[in-house]
């Protein structure tokens, strides 16, 4: 199917490839393949190789993640920045939003509550 | 309008708010996208609640002592395969090649079936081990998660084997093929946690 101007122009469907031949949708998930296996190796490698400082490794790891999971969402899941996709990158940033609010605020609170945490001994003193 | 016109002119193209109500397929694929984002909102929460529990051993065992990273790097491996079968599922339901549809969708759920055996016998290792569930918050919020995105797979593939079936006796029908696609959309989604999953849980719980 041909992508049609007029009825379906301005959208695009999560997941779609059927505007494109079997070369350009085979080529998408080749790309994609390729490039979360290299990040995994990476990710999983990288603690081993010692190449990045110690303290510095969790943060790779997440940076390395974060592309991965990109690449999956371009690539298989075919959202994109195209205009087509505007529903589509308005609905994730969304969740985004609400995810980053959920994993930030919950570690916040969280680690702050065990930080003050108030001891049995500073209890004894205030009482007194 | 035709459509050499509108590649002539697409300035005349009227706005998007007066094109009358998109496709089906458009509107039902976008729903689905919508569900699974709050789906990853699901998730968030478990991860959340394993990152705040992951110090909490109680004195038991740590992620570094459970953790087997090369049954969880086969574990990947396995999974992403079987998103890209997926994907190539896709490519012939859109050629309408029954017979590499189906292949492919084989494909897909014998690697997923492959991911869970290897989970499964993780969690009756960890349990044989006495690190089941019940030994600290941090196994509880550990079970919980992977055990989370365990079911899903096994729902996944459930979903998998009703689309193989509908299309072999439905053949490529409109209404079919949308369920295909939302079927598809899931298998990736599952991909894209599993990604978050390996990382926090057990590339940082070996690793710090």
């Amino acid at each position: 199917m041909s992508k049609q101007p007029g009825r379906d122009a301005g959208h695009s469907a999560p997941g779609e490839t059927d505007h494109q031949s079997i070369g350009a949708a085979l080529r998408g998930y080749v790309a994609g393949l390729v490039i979360a296996a290299l990040l995994t190796v990476a990710a999983f490698t990288l603690p081993m190789t010692g190449l990045v400082w110690g303290p510095a490794v969790p943060v790779a790891l997440v940076a390395l993640a974060v592309a991965q999971m990109g690449a999956h969402l371009v690539f298989f899941l075919h959202i994109t920045s195209g205009p087509d996709d505007a529903n589509n990158i308005l609905a994730l940033a969304f969740g985004v939003l609400i995810i980053a609010l959920l994993m930030v605020g919950t570690l916040w609170i969280m680690t702050s509550l065990d930080h003050h945490h108030m001891s049995a001994e500073l209890l004894q003193r205030m009482q007194r | 309008m035709t459509a050499a016109h509108a590649k002539l002119e697409p300035d005349i193209a009227p706005p998007i708010s007066e094109r009358g109500p998109a496709p089906k397929k458009i509107v039902i694929a976008y729903g689905f996208w919508i569900f699974l984002l709050s789906d990853f909102v699901l998730f968030s929460a478990f991860f959340a609640a394993y990152a705040v529990q992951s110090t909490a051993t109680a004195g038991g065992p740590g992620g570094r002592a459970l953790f087997d990273l090369k049954l969880v790097a086969a574990e990947t491996a396995l999974l992403l395969l079987s998103s890209f079968a997926c994907g190539m599922a896709g490519i012939a339901m859109m050629v309408k090649r029954e017979r590499w549809f189906q292949l492919a969708m084989a494909v897909t759920g014998l690697l997923g079936a492959g991911f869970l055996a290897i989970e499964t016998h993780e969690f009756v290792k960890l349990v044989g081990e006495g690190a089941g569930p019940q030994r600290s918050a941090f196994l509880s919020a550990f079970f919980a998660l992977v055990g989370c995105h365990g079911l899903h797979v096994t729902l996944g593939l459930v979903w998998l084997t009703t689309m193989m079936a509908q299309i072999r006796t439905k053949g490529f029908r409109d209404d079919i093929e949308r369920r295909v696609a939302c079927f598809m959309l899931f298998w990736h989604a599952l991909d894209i946690i599993w990604v978050a999953l390996f990382t926090t849980v057990y590339l940082l719980g070996s690793n710090i």
